[in-house]
């Protein structure tokens, strides 16, 4: 009996994320005044990173509750991690 | 004369590499003698004249100035041999393993080694610093498991560091071979620059083989001044001990090896110098036993003068001894406003601020320069336009208060009306400090408003505090603008009030506002003059039998005449005293509307601190600060006043119950000692059912504790309410939330209940039992703890005894969480100091990385809110449909 791999993305923990567009992230960053790595880090072996296929040097935009805003947007920059060699896919 | 602010784009650190270090020093140091028979410093020793001066009118030989402009010079020590600098071995540890032993090559393969540096150079154009360590981290790693040099071929052994400065080669079958400093030196000079680059070194400033010294550098006399004692004799600086040390073994050593010693006696003094040399930089460095002197002092290295809480950093840079401060026991003066700070004549006298000579202030001026600096108000130093300080102490005061002209800056004394921050420690806020403004008062310590111990958490038990005078006029307008105690009645955690009335000022407006109090027009008068009213008596409330007044009246003149308020008084928590609506029979509702005072009591709910949307929360928020701050300056002193009127007090009798109740009481006491007694017969039995996750004895004591102190505490309060009513000074403290609480009353005028330690009754002691008063394994209540009389009954001693026990806990506890808490909170702070909030509304670090994008989530300042929320629609909707809801 095989169990099949639940899809994270489906949990009701885990909040909405996105990749944004080429335009839309140029946008923000115009917006924000920063370069990308100025942005809070996510690491591409973050199973959610993984799970929705975001490259090193994608910006993620991520919906998530908050308990004082009701709902709240936040950017991640995804980066490689290089102390860890990542495994290969099996 | 002073040169512009420049701005710094960066700092480097790097190693000192021996031709610097040479070039730098001003002569070698090769004597250990220090001073000749006249006690004159040798040439060549390490007190060398050329090391700077330090000697008042002593001329420096090297650069010609005194000791107040000499920088001091380095001077320098040839070691015989070279040795290892201790606070580099795990640098030194890393290269060693890196590289091959033989051809001193990175021991990765040409390839990899080209993509590494390809790489390295790709992060560094990025500037992505944070993953260019990682990237040395994992070249490291991989360098140091490579068996075999892939460059020459060559076996690579296992390096070994045993602390806290010897590195050891594991050669299989021949065992641990030592590397000495020479080997290791060696081995380090080998190392390309390229490959120094990839391990994350720097080749231009930081040469592996720098790390081992065979030069010292001596710091100039300046760093380590001897003293002179009383008695004559020079007492010399820990490090210039050590120097001393340094070069005495230095010198043997070199005997040694000229006139050709045997290795092992050659070996041995290497091994002493290696020690000096060690302990003089780091005099804690593990594996090694501390250098001491010949007293048995433990020596101070140069790591022990920067490291902790004493050390240069904490210690004299980021944390300094300052001018312009006082320190004095504090003690309550009610009839200060909240803003200000009594502040003795004696300091006054001595803290001053430096104020301009203008036309128009120049008479007062000459004024202060005659009263002189014993004589308060006048002024310690004139200060001229050509920058001459003159201390009015030993000059002709009068002659100088005549040439005082424009431009002229006199330093007078402190006076009513300066601002000044004051502050108490644990500063563990930013209402630790806060801005007061000055009355200079007699006697000897602060005085401060009472209102004003909570942001402090200051009592008056002893407490010190400290006092500083700002010195410039942008300093003054921003403690007066940002500090002072008016902006900070609202506290930036959630936007309520901070600052409030407590304790007898509760107890005062009770009794003032309480319905039965009604005040002849002497009273009215006596309490308005102490709140400083000027105007017309209203109407009285009552005319006959003659003109009598309400405390209510009196509120109402000082509220501002659009004001509305309406909430339930804190004795309305009592079920007996709620009211729904505004008929309230027991005043429990208080109610204002367009500033009159129409019913219900004032109580910590209205006037108390910390208490949000309470009616002083109102009153800063609707109209500002300043209007706040007056009513907690007058109105809050007439409660005081009406409390002292009164004579409210309280005794032993107020606690005293009827025989009836106390039959009562022991006749519940006896009940729930039954149910135990049942239960823990029951347990005996095996009867007693385990709750889930608990054993069988675990249950029973569970029980045991529901039953002793909540039930029968909830029992007993409920049987002596009736007796205590609001005309009871106990109650009305209890219930307006002056001080104390319904189970502090139980505690007193019934019983304890079950003394507990850890949340469990009393089990420890003797064997199976707590005392030898009872029989082992006596699982009764008496036995473990139970507590059946009150304070006003008195304990038992072996009530009494329990009682402690169960105190220490509580002492200790305390103790305990306030170290904890306070290294948190250093952690804390040290780790959110520099974020900023932007006016974009994003949290960013100095350099601009975002670590929130909107303050809070919702960009709402705390204390501007109500509760969190930017806006409480309740009370907006009031204030604009008028009082009704």
């Amino acid at each position: 009996m095989q169990k099949k791999k639940p899809n994270i993305l489906e949990h009701e923990l885990v909040p909405k994320h996105e990749i944004l567009s080429p335009e839309e992230a140029a946008e923000l960053l115009r917006k924000l005044k920063v370069n990308p790595a100025q942005l809070p880090w996510i690491t591409i072996d973050d199973p959610v990173v993984k799970a929705i296929g975001a490259k090193p040097g994608d910006i993620i935009k991520i919906i998530r509750k908050s308990p004082t805003a009701g709902e709240f947007i936040a950017y991640r920059y995804v980066v490689v991690d290089t102390l860890q060699p990542r495994k290969k896919e099996a | 004369m002073t040169r512009p602010p420049t701005r710094i784009s960066s700092v480097k650190f790097g190693i000192l590499s021996p031709e610097e270090i040479r070039k730098m020093s001003v002569t070698a140091i090769i004597t250990s003698e220090v001073y000749d028979n006249d006690g004159a410093p040798i040439d060549g020793g390490v007190m060398d004249r050329r090391l700077g001066a330090i000697e008042p009118r002593e001329v420096c030989p090297v650069c010609g100035n005194t000791r107040e402009s000499c920088p001091g010079h380095f001077g320098h020590i040839e070691l015989a041999r070279p040795v290892i600098h201790v606070s580099f071995v795990k640098h030194i540890h890393m290269y060693l393993k890196a590289t091959c032993r033989v051809c001193g090559r990175i021991k990765i393969s040409e390839a990899e080694r080209e993509k590494y540096i390809e790489l390295m150079k790709g992060l560094e154009e990025l500037g992505l610093d944070y993953l260019k360590r990682r990237l040395h981290e994992y070249i490291r790693r991989k360098a140091a498991t490579t068996q075999k040099c892939p460059h020459c071929g060559a076996k690579q052994y296992k390096i070994r560091l045993e602390k806290p400065h010897s590195f050891y080669e594991d050669r299989g079958e021949e065992g641990y071979v030592k590397l000495n400093p020479i080997e290791v030196r060696a081995r380090l000079e080998k190392i390309p620059d390229e490959d120094v680059r990839l391990l994350g070194g720097d080749p231009v400033d930081a040469r592996p083989e720098w790390m081992v010294l065979t030069v010292l550098p001596v710091p100039p006399r300046s760093v380590r001044p001897s003293i002179l004692l009383e008695t004559g004799i020079r007492s010399e600086d820990d490090l210039t001990h050590k120097l001393v040390d340094i070069i005495r073994v230095n010198n043997r050593l070199r005997e040694h090896i000229e006139s050709g010693a045997p290795n092992a006696i050659i070996e041995d003094e290497w091994e002493l110098l290696q020690y000096h040399v060690t302990t003089y930089f780091d005099n804690e460095a593990p594996g090694i036993p501390v250098a001491r002197h010949r007293s048995g002092k433990v020596l101070k290295g140069i790591a022990q003068r920067l490291k902790g809480k004493e050390g240069r950093f904490r210690g004299n840079l980021r944390g300094k001894r300052v001018d312009f401060s006082a320190r004095t026991v504090i003690s309550p003066d009610p009839n200060l406003s909240i803003n200000e700070v009594g502040v003795p004549e004696m300091i006054a006298k001595i803290l001053t601020v430096p104020e301009r000579v203008t036309q128009w202030n120049i008479e007062e001026m000459r004024k202060l320069v005659l009263n002189g600096p014993d004589k308060w108000p006048g002024a310690n130093y004139v200060i001229k336009p050509d920058g001459r300080r003159i201390s009015l102490k030993y000059v002709d005061r009068k002659a100088l208060a005549e040439t005082l002209a424009p431009g002229f800056i006199v330093e007078r004394h402190l006076r009513d009306g300066d601002i000044v921050l004051f502050n108490r420690q644990p500063s563990l806020h930013r209402i630790s400090i806060m801005a007061h403004v000055v009355r200079v008062l007699p006697y000897k310590t602060f005085r401060l408003n009472l209102l004003v111990c909570p942001p402090y958490n200051a009592d008056f038990d002893g407490d010190e505090m400290n006092l500083h005078v700002p010195q410039s006029e942008e300093a003054r307008a921003e403690a007066r603008l940002l500090m002072l105690v008016e902006k900070h009645i609202l506290t930036p955690r959630y936007g309520g009030p901070i600052i409030g009335g407590l304790q007898d000022y509760i107890s005062g407006a009770f009794l003032l506002t309480n319905k039965s109090t009604l005040l002849t027009r002497e009273d009215v008068i006596e309490l308005l003059g102490v709140a400083g009213y000027r105007g017309e008596l209203p109407e009285p409330a009552i005319l006959k039998p003659g003109p009598y007044w309400t405390g209510k009246q009196l509120i109402s003149l000082f509220l501002p005449k659009d004001f509305n308020y309406k909430r339930p008084a804190k004795i309305a928590g009592a079920t007996a005293l709620r009211c729904i609506d505004e008929d309230c029979p027991h005043d429990s509702i208080v109610i204002v509307k367009n500033g009159v005072f129409l019913e219900g009591v004032l109580d910590k709910a209205s006037i108390g601190r910390e208490e949000p949307e309470s009616l002083i929360h109102w009153l800063v928020k609707e109209y500002g600060e300043d209007i706040a701050r007056l009513f907690m300056d007058y109105v809050y002193r007439m409660f005081l006043r009406f409390a002292e009127k009164y004579g409210f007090t309280m005794g032993y009798t107020h606690l005293l119950l009827p025989p009836e109740a106390k039959k009562r009481i022991l006749e519940i006491i006896e009940e729930k000692k039954k149910e135990v007694y049942e239960l823990i017969e029951k347990y005996h039995r095996g009867e007693l059912e385990p709750r889930p996750g608990r054993t069988v004895e675990e249950t029973l004591e569970d029980e045991i504790i529901d039953l002793l102190s909540k039930k029968l505490l909830d029992d007993v309060a409920d049987a002596i309410t009736p007796y205590f009513t609001l005309t009871n000074p106990v109650i009305i403290m209890a219930r307006t939330g002056a001080r104390g609480n319904p189970v502090n009353l139980t505690q007193m005028a019934a019983l304890l209940g079950q003394q507990t330690i850890r949340g469990r009754r009393i089990t420890r002691g003797y064997l199976h039992r707590t005392l030898p008063h009872f029989k082992p394994k006596d699982l009764g209540p008496e036995a473990r703890g139970f507590v059946a009389h009150g304070f006003v009954d008195g304990l038992s001693p072996i009530e009494m005894f329990f009682h402690a026990a169960a105190g220490r806990e509580g002492l200790t506890d305390t103790a305990v969480r306030t170290s904890q808490s306070g290294y948190m909170q250093r952690r804390l702070i040290n780790a959110l100091q520099d974020l900023k909030v932007e006016y974009d509304g994003t949290v960013r670090l100095p350099t601009g990385e975002i670590v929130q994008f909107l303050y809070g989530e919702d960009g709402v300042n705390p204390m501007m809110s109500d509760h969190g929320k930017a806006v409480k629609v309740e009370r907006v909707i009031e204030k604009v449909i008028g009082w009704r809801i």
